[in-house]
């Protein structure tokens, strides 16, 4: 059974894994995204997640939709973890089930493109020196339309 | 009344997670503008709109009796 969860909890990976293994999958493919220490010369301490949790697992759900509708029979469950995080600690994992391998590859990264565009979790760094929201940055991506562009990912 | 929630940084600096004001019938636009007159440090131009949980585009969308609106900084999830 698919699902769509923002927890504080450690994430368990084979349970995510096993949710979308169904009788006509032949492939499947799992994205873990763990806690980076260097981004350049940026040390990174810790990390926190914070998210608007109900609205992030109806966006996370969405994803799971948009992916059934481009990849049909595919069958798609994510977890995002909130909370202080160390180095190479789990923050996230998507799991991809489809008929045949090729469609597992292309809709896991699609799931985790989208989670960076419309997905409302945010991570403040804390650094050697220093700590900082990185959606807050200058640098990262603006709306200018009021909401982030859809289907970008072709 | 509706309620506005903050998030990441915006909690930071307005130094709470939400507030309820009397802001039925304002758009988003005016409310925009009431919370940053209200809390000079934020900044709510590089943000999207949620309200109810869903994205909201229409600037000029009428708050209606419970609702709760939200402005989305640019996400870091992942």
């Amino acid at each position: 059974m698919e699902y769509y969860k923002i927890t504080s909890q450690e994430i368990d990976v084979n349970e995510v894994v096993s949710s979308v293994i169904h009788p006509e999958s032949g492939a499947v493919n799992t994205f873990i995204g763990t806690v980076r220490e260097f981004t350049g010369q940026k040390q990174t301490v810790s990390l926190q997640y914070e998210a608007y949790p109900s609205m992030a697992e109806k966006q996370l759900c969405r994803i799971g939709s948009e992916i059934s509708d481009r990849w049909p029979g595919v069958k798609t469950s994510i977890v995002h973890r909130t909370g202080k995080l160390a180095i190479s600690d789990i923050a996230v994992v998507i799991a991809v089930a489809s008929p045949h391998r090729a469609e597992s590859y292309e809709a896991s990264r699609y799931a985790i493109e989208r989670i960076k565009e419309i997905v409302p979790i945010w991570k403040k760094e804390y650094w050697v020196d220093g700590e900082e929201w990185i959606g807050d940055q200058l640098e990262q991506t603006s709306y200018p339309n009021g909401r982030p562009e859809e289907e970008r990912h072709d | 009344m509706i309620k506005v929630l903050f998030f990441a940084d915006q909690r930071e600096k307005v130094g709470k997670d939400q507030l309820e004001f009397d802001g039925e019938g304002m758009n988003i636009h005016a409310v925009k503008t009431y919370l940053e007159e209200k809390y000079p440090a934020l900044a709510l131009d590089r943000t999207m709109t949620a309200v109810n949980e869903e994205y909201e585009e229409e600037e000029e969308r009428l708050m209606e009796k419970n609702d709760v609106i939200a402005f989305i900084p640019p996400v870091s999830g992942g």
